[in-house]
C-alpha cells in the first residue's frame, strides 16, 4: 500500500469502471417504489434473522389465561386461541415464509433453468421432449400440482418447499429457454464453440450469465408467488403442522374464530400482503432497471 | 387565400427540456396549388403537418402560437366537433409509412368506408360501394374490400391510404413523405397516381419530402425548412434555377445531377442543431459557409428578392448592405 | 382454420395423456394404504387384502396405470372414491357446474374490472386515477385470496351483515366469492391492458384514425382496443388456470360445494382417486380453455388467422402487387 503513488480516492477512480450492475443499480435507485420494496424486504429479513432477540414471547408460549386478547401494548397484535402472542409468532413466521420462498424458488430456478437451457441449447429432439413435458406440467394449474405433490410427500417444511418448487418449475424452464434461444445465435457463442469449449462449459460460462436478467426478474416475482402458494397450502392444512407459526397456517388456525376475534386473522394476512407487495414492486423495478427499453 | 398558416410554433417538452420543433412558420396555399415542404429529417416537417390537423400529440407536444386558417377560419380555435368535420373531409393526410398507418385488425374496406360514413350522410351500403369505387380509382380491385392490410404489399397499402385520403374530396391534401418508405420502382407509380388524382379531385396539396426529385416532379412552389423555420420560399423555377439561401444552395449540392460533370457531391458540414438548444441568431449560422458577423447575434427576417421569392438570410436586403 | 383446430386437439390429447401419467404416478407414490382408509383401522389383514385384490392394487405399476387409463378413456371412469365409495367421475360432474359458475364469475370480475380500469388509466396516464389504480392493482396482486375472503366475511357478513358468508345459492352469495377469486386476476389484466393500450395508442394507425375525423371514443374503442386486447387475451387465458386453482381455496372459505372443496377434503382424507380425478379434470378443462383462447386469438388478429390458413393451403396464394 505504501508504494501506491495515488491517494485512495484516485485509486478508486482508476479501478472504478462503471459496471453493468452498477448502472442497473443506478437506475433501480431512482425508482422510489422499488426502493420502498427493498426497504421492506430488508426489514423483513432482519426481523426473521433476529426474531429470537426481537420477539417479546416465544412462538409457542401458551397462556390459557390470556386467550383472544385484543391488540394492546403488551401484545401488539393480540393473542390467539392458546394465548400465544401473535406479534411474536408473526416474526418467527417471517423466517419460515422467507425460507420457503427462497428455497423453493432456488429449486425451480436451478432445475427449471437447467432444463430450459439444455432444451434450447441442444434443440431438435431434446428440445421437443423437454418442452412437451413442460407442456404437460403447465396444463396442471400450479397450486394443484403443488397440492398433489405435497400430499404425496407428506407434511414437513422440506417437503413443502419441494412441492412448491416443482409446482413452478415449468415456468422457469420456459423463461430460461426463451432467454437462451435469443443468446444462442449470437456470435460470441460461436466463438466459444470454435475455440473448443465443451457444451457444458458454453452453457454454464457463456450462455447462462448472459440471460440472467429475465431469470432474476422471474425469480424475484417467483419468491412472491412461492410464498403465496405455500401459505395457501398451509391454509388448507397441507404442509406444516402446528404449532409452526407459518403465516398461512396461522390464518387457518384462526379461521374458526373470525366471527368474534378479527385480529387473529388480520395481522398474519397483512404480513403476507406486505411481503408479496414488497417483492412485486422490487421485482417490477428490477425488470425496468435491467431492461430500460421495456419501461412503459 | 384559401389556406394559410400564420406564425405557427410547436414545442415538445420532455424531462425539463423544450424542443422547438416548429418556429414561427408562415405559409399559404392557393386553390389547386401544390407546395413542396422540403427539409432534412428533424427539420419540423411532420410536426407542421400534424399541427395543421391539430393532431400534435399532447403531451409532450404543444402548439405554442399561430393560426391555421382554412378559408379564413382558424382550425386551432374550432370546437372538437368542427375540427373533426375538417379532418379527413376538407383536409386529409397521407402518412409516411403505409406499413404502420393502416390498422392491422380492421379490413381495408372498412377503414375506407368508415371515413366516408363519418363525413357524408351515406348508408352502410352506399359507403361500401363508394369505398370499392375509390379502391378501383387507385388501381386496386374492389373485390379486395374485405382483405386485411397484411395481405397487401407496401405500394398497395399506400394506394389504399391515398384512396382513404381522397374519399371525401378534400380541399387540401397533406402528404407526409408518401413515397419514402416504398421501393424506388413503386415510388414513381405512386407519385404519378397522386399527381393525377390531385388534379382529378381538384385538390390543393402540401407535399412534405426531403427528395428534391419529387419536388421537381410535382410541385408548383417550394418552401425550404431548416430547424423549424422556412428559410426560403419561391416558385419551383425560383428555387431550382436561382436558389438563394446558402442552405438551399448546399442542399442542391447534395443531389447528383447527370447533366453536370461534378466529380463528387458536397455534403453539408455539421449537423442540424439540437432543437432544445437552437443557436441564437440565424439557426444555420454554425454550418453556413457564407456566415458574416451579424448572423451570430441577430435572427434574419424574410426578404423578398423576387416576385414571391423570399429568403431569410442577411446576405440579402439589409444584411447585404452591411456586408 | 379447421385443420388448425384439429391439430391443436391432437396435441391436446398428447398433453392430457401426459397429465394422466404424471398425476397417476404422483398418487401411486403417495403413502397410505387405501384399503385401510376405506375399511378403517379395525379391519383385519384378510379383509384389507381382499379389497386390495378387488381394486387391483396388487398389480404392478404399469398394469394399474393401463387399467386406469383404459377406464378413463373408454368409459370416462375415474375410479371409486375411498370415502364415499361412489364413482369419482359422477361426484365431480355433480359439483362441476358450481365450480364452473364460480370460475366464470371470477373471469367476469377479472375482465370486467381489469379491462376498463386498464383502458382508463392508459388514457389518463400519470393522473391521480392512474396512480390510484396502480396502487389498487399492486394491492390486489399481493393479497392472498383466502385472506381477502376472510376479511370480506368479517366486514360484510359479520360486521355489516350485507352478504351471507357461506353457500352459493343466490346471486347474493356469489358476490364475495367472485371478488375473492377474481381480484388478483383483475389486477394483472388491468396492468396488462394499460401497458398494451399505451403501446397501441402510439402507433401510426391511431394517428390515421384521428386524421380521418373520427370521434376520440371511436378511435379508442374501435381502433385501439382491439389491437391492445391481443396480449391481454393470452394473460386472461392463463389467468383462467389460476382461477381454477384458486377455486380450491375460495370454495373452502365460503363452504361452496364445488370440485375445489371436494379436492381439499379428499387431500385431507387421503382419498387418492378423488384428488387424482379432480386434478385431471381441472387440467383437461384448462386445456380446453387454452384451445379456446387460441381460437379467439386468431379471430381477433387476422394476421395470425391467415398465417394458419396459408400454412394449410401451402402457398397457393401469395400476396402480390
Amino acid at each position: 500500500m505504501s508504494e501506491n503513488p495515488l491517494p485512495l480516492e484516485k485509486e478508486n477512480e482508476v479501478y472504478s469502471r462503471k459496471s453493468w450492475w452498477g448502472e442497473v443499480w443506478g437506475r433501480l435507485y431512482l425508482n422510489k417504489m422499488a426502493m420502498a420494496g427493498l426497504a421492506i424486504l430488508i426489514i423483513l429479513v432482519l426481523a426473521a434473522i433476529f426474531a429470537d432477540a426481537i420477539a417479546p414471547f416465544g412462538y409457542d408460549d401458551q397462556n390459557l389465561n390470556e386467550t383472544f386478547l385484543r391488540p394492546s401494548l403488551s401484545h401488539l397484535f393480540g393473542t390467539d386461541n392458546f394465548g400465544r402472542d401473535i406479534f411474536s409468532r408473526i416474526l418467527y413466521g417471517a423466517r419460515i415464509s422467507l425460507t420457503v420462498g427462497l428455497f423453493s424458488v432456488s429449486i425451480s430456478v436451478v432445475a427449471g433453468g437447467l432444463l430450459g437451457a439444455v432444451s434450447a441449447y441442444y434443440g431438435h429432439m431434446t428440445d421437443n421432449v423437454i418442452m412437451r413435458l413442460v407442456d404437460v406440467f403447465l396444463a396442471i394449474p400450479g397450486i394443484l400440482l403443488s397440492i398433489s405433490i405435497a400430499s404425496a410427500l407428506g407434511p414437513g417444511l422440506m417437503n413443502m418447499m419441494i412441492a412448491v418448487g416443482i409446482g413452478s418449475l415449468p415456468t422457469y424452464a420456459r423463461v430460461t429457454r426463451a432467454a437462451v434461444l435469443s443468446i444462442k445465435e449470437q456470435e460470441f457463442i460461436e466463438a466459444a464453440v470454435s475455440v473448443g469449449a465443451s457444451n457444458f462449459r458454453v452453457i454454464l460460462r457463456h450462455i447462462l450469465p448472459n440471460c440472467l436478467a429475465p431469470i432474476i426478474v422471474q425469480a424475484t416475482l417467483g419468491v412472491a408467488s412461492a410464498i403465496l402458494v405455500a401459505a395457501s397450502m398451509s391454509f388448507i392444512g397441507l404442509g406444516l403442522e402446528p404449532p409452526t407459526p407459518e403465516w398461512g397456517a396461522m390464518l387457518s388456525v384462526g379461521r374458526p374464530f373470525i366471527r368474534d376475534h378479527w385480529h387473529i386473522v388480520t395481522f398474519p394476512g397483512i404480513m403476507i400482503m406486505f411481503t408479496i407487495f414488497a417483492l412485486n414492486v422490487f421485482g417490477d423495478g428490477l425488470r425496468d432497471a435491467l431492461d430500460p427499453r421495456l419501461k412503459r | 387565400m384559401f389556406f394559410e398558416i400564420k406564425d405557427l410554433s410547436i414545442h415538445y417538452s420532455t424531462g425539463g427540456n423544450t424542443f422547438k420543433a416548429v418556429n414561427h412558420i408562415d405559409l399559404s396555399v392557393e386553390k389547386g396549388q401544390t407546395i413542396g415542404l422540403v427539409g432534412e429529417t428533424g427539420a419540423g416537417k411532420t410536426s407542421t403537418a400534424l399541427g395543421i390537423m391539430n393532431l400534435v400529440p399532447n403531451p409532450p407536444g404543444r402548439i405554442v402560437s399561430g393560426e391555421i386558417l382554412l378559408e379564413g377560419k382558424d382550425i386551432l380555435k374550432m370546437s372538437k366537433i368542427e375540427t373533426r368535420r375538417v379532418r379527413g373531409n376538407r383536409i386529409s393526410m397521407i402518412f409516411q409509412d403505409p406499413m404502420t398507418s393502416l390498422n392491422p385488425t380492421i379490413t381495408v374496406g372498412e377503414q375506407l368506408s368508415e371515413v366516408i360514413r363519418v363525413h357524408q350522410k351515406a348508408s352502410k351500403i352506399e359507403a361500401t360501394l363508394k369505398a370499392k369505387e375509390m379502391l378501383e380509382t387507385v388501381g386496386i380491385s374492389g373485390d379486395r374490400y374485405g382483405e386485411y392490410p397484411h395481405q397487401f404489399s407496401g405500394g398497395m397499402k399506400q394506394r389504399v391510404v391515398i384512396s382513404m385520403a381522397l374519399a371525401c374530396n378534400p380541399e387540401l391534401l397533406i402528404a407526409d413523405e408518401p413515397t419514402t418508405a416504398l421501393d424506388v420502382t413503386i415510388q414513381a407509380q405512386v407519385l404519378e397516381l397522386m399527381k393525377k388524382l390531385k388534379n382529378d379531385f381538384d385538390a390543393s396539396m402540401l407535399m412534405i419530402t426531403h427528395d428534391l426529385g419529387v419536388v421537381a416532379e410535382i410541385c408548383d412552389s417550394v418552401a425550404i425548412m431548416y430547424a423549424g423555420e422556412i428559410i426560403e420560399f419561391g416558385s419551383l423555377e425560383d428555387i431550382f434555377d436561382s436558389p438563394s439561401h446558402p442552405y438551399t444552395v448546399l442542399l442542391f449540392g447534395c443531389v447528383p445531377d447527370i447533366d453536370s460533370d461534378v466529380k463528387r457531391l458536397t455534403p453539408i458540414e455539421g449537423l442540424m442543431p439540437d432543437p432544445s438548444r437552437l443557436p441564437e441568431g440565424c439557426h444555420f449560422y454554425p454550418r453556413c459557409p457564407k456566415r458574416i458577423p451579424i448572423c451570430a447575434g441577430e435572427a434574419p427576417v424574410n426578404v423578398e428578392i423576387g416576385d414571391g421569392h423570399k429568403v431569410k438570410c442577411f446576405l440579402f436586403g439589409k444584411g447585404a448592405a452591411l456586408n | 382454420m379447421f385443420a388448425y383446430i384439429a391439430k391443436r386437439l391432437l396435441m391436446m390429447v398428447g398433453v392430457v395423456l401426459g397429465v394422466v401419467f404424471v398425476v397417476f404416478t404422483i398418487m401411486y407414490i403417495t403413502p397410505g394404504d387405501p384399503a385401510e382408509i376405506m375399511l378403517g383401522e379395525t379391519a383385519t389383514y384378510a379383509e384389507k387384502e381382499t379389497l386390495r385384490e378387488q381394486l387391483g392394487l396388487n398389480e404392478p405399476f404399469l398394469v394399474q396405470f393401463g387399467n386406469y387409463s383404459k377406464n378413463l378413456f373408454l368409459r370416462g371412469d375415474l375410479g371409486i372414491s375411498y370415502t364415499t365409495k361412489q364413482s369419482v367421475s359422477s361426484e365431480i360432474l355433480e359439483r362441476f357446474p358450481t365450480t364452473l359458475m364460480l370460475a366464470v364469475l371470477g373471469v367476469a370480475v377479472a375482465v370486467g374490472i381489469g379491462i376498463p380500469l386498464g383502458i382508463i388509466s392508459a388514457i389518463r396516464q400519470y393522473t391521480v386515477f392512474d396512480n390510484i389504480s396502480l396502487v389498487l392493482a399492486l394491492t390486489g396482486v399481493s393479497m392472498p385470496n383466502f385472506w381477502q375472503g376472510m376479511m370480506m366475511i368479517i366486514l360484510f357478513s359479520v360486521w355489516l351483515g350485507w352478504f351471507p358468508s357461506s353457500g352459493f345459492n343466490t346471486p347474493l352469495h356469489w358476490l364475495m366469492p367472485a371478488l375473492t377469486i377474481g381480484t388478483s386476476s383483475a389486477a394483472m389484466i388491468m396492468r396488462m391492458t394499460r401497458s398494451s393500450m399505451l403501446e397501441v395508442v402510439r402507433q401510426d394507425y391511431i394517428c390515421t384514425a384521428r386524421a380521418k375525423g373520427l370521434k376520440e371514443s371511436t378511435v379508442i374503442i374501435k381502433h385501439a382496443l382491439r389491437n391492445s386486447l391481443i396480449p391481454v387475451i393470452t394473460v386472461a387465458g392463463l389467468q383462467f388456470g389460476a382461477l381454477l386453482g384458486g377455486s380450491v381455496i375460495t370454495e373452502s372459505i365460503f363452504s361452496i360445494p364445488g370440485v375445489g372443496k371436494l379436492m381439499v377434503d379428499a387431500v385431507k382424507q387421503r382419498n387418492g382417486p378423488m384428488v387424482q380425478g379432480g386434478v385431471l379434470f381441472t387440467a383437461i378443462i384448462f386445456s380446453f380453455v387454452n384451445l379456446f383462447v387460441d381460437i379467439v386469438y386468431t379471430y381477433i388478429d387476422p394476421r395470425i388467422r391467415s398465417q394458419y390458413s396459408r400454412k394449410a393451403k401451402k402457398g397457393r396464394k401469395a400476396p402480390h402487387e
